[in-house]
């Protein structure tokens, strides 16, 4: 700095050179000191840990689904029968919101397990439809009880508020009767 | 604010002066902390710790906030929590051992603020609620980090609260009745961590409510100055800002290097190593001393070991309290007319003694019990109580004062001759031409 003459011509003085070098060093400080305040929010290591689920899969028949949990969120582990399959496939895309085939939303070879977040997309409650005896809905698949959204036999929106079809987590057989929720496969 | 000459506060956008004239904050901020605040030109670094305590209660107060997110209040999950936010949490490592050290530094400031009044007599008229309520946050904060240290519930948690609830037993008759009533049980559990939790989130912000308190008081004389004199001109004082906050700025920024450097290198310093073993009701740790900010005191109370007329262990309670207790009455106790101990002889080789007495008395509290250490804790803890009660009275009685600077500005500025001199020449044989 010595060989800047003190009054240089264009107004600007050293001190105002000090005064912006200041505040920017403490500027910089003090986002340095915020930024873990800040990323403490984020889900901790042992969320992060929760990212895989093993489902065993064996006693799940032909009509009957389970729910299970991957990252403390419900998950529909549903075997499809025959009809169920058939109704599904019947459906023209166009007359679809969210338009999607069944073999778009299972495993090639395992058309009939439906594996979908329990998480309706309008405002994140849990439909009915899993389980034995509950109401699928006009068509046969869940039927959200909040606010009266309907998912067909492949966990399509049909009708009511919500936006998308049920959402289908990353998942892979790791053998014909074990599903492994959020490994992609 | 107290000065004529102190600067009114002028908006100059229009949306200042709308809020101005409906909510007039910018304006209270101005005249508190701003260029309305005329302060003594002539305070040195003993007159940062104030502005240095408040940044510690702040870094408290927010890095608190964000454990509070992770950490739960029970004897199960606590120890637990605690090392979950250590492990898992995004950089919750750092922001606990912010937290943990940020006590210690909070403490620190705060011993030298205190030590600063003591020297310089800040404690005396016009400033003596200033004082008292200095005390009074010294107090709250004794209680806040106390409760706060058994929240982790490791050994020295449960046993730290174990030996101060302790304390309250000591009294006869209603004593004991009195220590399950505080814990909520015969021994610190789960309702005593719950309500130690709760407390220790609320009294944070009580102390920032008196530290408002503090600070209005202080602003109604002025603050005081190294040498005691009244400041009696504009010549005298300088706006806050900027002379002040650049002051108190680049300090605060080398305080904050020292406490980085504790929190990333050696945050566990401060600390004991059986604090990370999870409390147990049932075994005591071998060594057991509170942190360091309390030794002083813990040394006090281990002074009494015979019962005389009342019994040893109320003694010591009854004398650690009155050792804090009987700095409200310092205003009282020094009636000396002169405030610096820059001026006052002997006061000043008293007030040394003082620290080394203290400091003697920190060295006992966190030291092994041994006979050499009881025999030198008790003479020390005799001689603090000399000090207040039979030294400083005495000493304010018959000591001769050293003449004072007419004016801040004469003890700053020495003529015109002396003030160009060269830096390094000796300025001795000018001082017979001084002017005025």
């Amino acid at each position: 700095m010595a060989d800047v003459p003190v009054t240089a011509g264009d107004g600007v003085r050293r001190r105002d050179f000090l005064n912006v070098a200041a505040v920017s060093f403490a500027g910089v400080g003090a986002v340095a000191a915020i930024s873990p305040l800040l990323v403490q929010m984020s889900p901790p290591a042992d969320v992060l840990a929760l990212s895989t689920t093993e489902v065993d899969i064996s006693k799940v028949q032909r009509g009957q689904g389970i729910k299970t949990v991957w990252r403390k969120q419900p998950v529909f582990v549903r075997n499809l029968t025959d009809k169920e399959i058939a109704e599904a496939n019947a459906v023209p895309l166009s007359e679809l919101r969210d338009p999607e085939t069944l073999q778009q939303r299972t495993k090639a070879g395992h058309t009939n397990w439906l594996i979908t977040l329990g998480v309706c997309t309008h405002l994140g409650c849990v439909p009915l439809g899993i389980g034995e005896g509950e109401n699928k809905g006009p068509y046969g698949g869940y039927f959200c009880p909040c606010h009266g959204s309907m998912y067909d036999t492949a966990a399509r929106i049909r009708q009511g508020p919500a936006p998308k079809n049920l959402f289908v987590p990353d998942y892979q057989f790791t053998s014909p009767t074990t599903v492994v929720i959020g490994q992609k496969g | 604010m107290s000065f004529s000459w102190a600067k009114a506060y002028e908006p100059k956008q229009p949306f200042m002066r709308w809020l101005d004239e409906r909510l007039p904050l910018p304006r209270l901020v101005y005249g508190a902390i701003g260029g309305g605040y005329p302060v003594p030109r002539n305070l040195n670094y003993w007159w940062n710790f104030g502005v240095l305590a408040g940044l510690f209660l702040t870094i408290q107060i927010v890095t608190g906030i964000v454990l509070a997110m992770w950490y739960y209040a029970t004897a199960d999950g606590a120890f637990n929590s605690v090392e979950h936010i250590m492990r898992d949490v995004n950089a919750g490592w750092v922001i606990r051992y912010a937290h943990m050290n940020g006590a210690s530094f909070f403490f620190l400031v705060t011993y030298i603020h205190i030590f600063r009044g003591l020297y310089y007599g800040s404690y005396k008229a016009p400033r003596e609620l200033v004082w008292m309520l200095g005390l009074v946050i010294y107090l709250l904060m004794m209680a806040t980090a106390f409760m706060g240290y058994v929240l982790p519930w490791g050994q020295m948690s449960f046993w730290g609260a174990q030996v101060i609830t302790g304390f309250f037993s000591a009294f006869p008759v209603f004593g004991e009745p009195l220590r399950v009533w505080l814990l909520g049980g015969y021994a610190p559990d789960q309702a005593a961590l719950t309500r130690f939790f709760s407390l220790h989130y609320l009294l944070p912000f009580v102390i920032a409510g008196v530290v408002i308190l503090h600070i209005w008081a202080l602003h109604i004389p002025g603050s005081g100055n190294p040498t005691g004199v009244d400041v009696k001109d504009e010549k005298d004082t300088l706006p806050f800002h900027p002379f002040y906050t650049a002051k108190d700025g680049w300090f605060a920024a080398t305080v904050l290097l020292a406490y980085a450097l504790v929190v990333y290198f050696a945050p566990n310093y401060l600390g004991h190593p059986d604090n990370y073993i999870p409390a147990n009701p049932l075994a005591t740790p071998p060594h057991i001393v509170p942190e360091w900010y309390f030794w002083p005191f813990y040394a006090i109370l281990r002074s009494f070991t015979v019962d005389f007329i009342l019994p040893a262990k109320l003694w010591g309670v009854l004398a650690m309290f009155t050792s804090i207790l009987l700095l409200f009455f310092l205003p009282w106790l020094d009636k000396s007319p002169v405030r610096s101990g820059s001026y006052r002889p002997l006061f000043k080789r008293f007030f040394w003694l003082l620290v080394v007495d203290v400091l003697i008395l920190g060295y006992i509290g966190g030291a092994e019990i041994t006979p050499f250490n009881i025999a030198l804790g008790q003479f020390a803890a005799a001689y603090y109580f000399a000090h207040f009660l039979i030294i400083l009275p005495l000493v304010s009685k018959y000591e001769q004062p050293l003449p004072l600077p007419r004016s801040i500005t004469d003890s700053v500025l020495h003529g015109e001759e002396q003030e160009s001199a060269p830096a390094g020449v000796k300025s001795g044989k000018k001082t017979t031409t001084v002017a005025g």
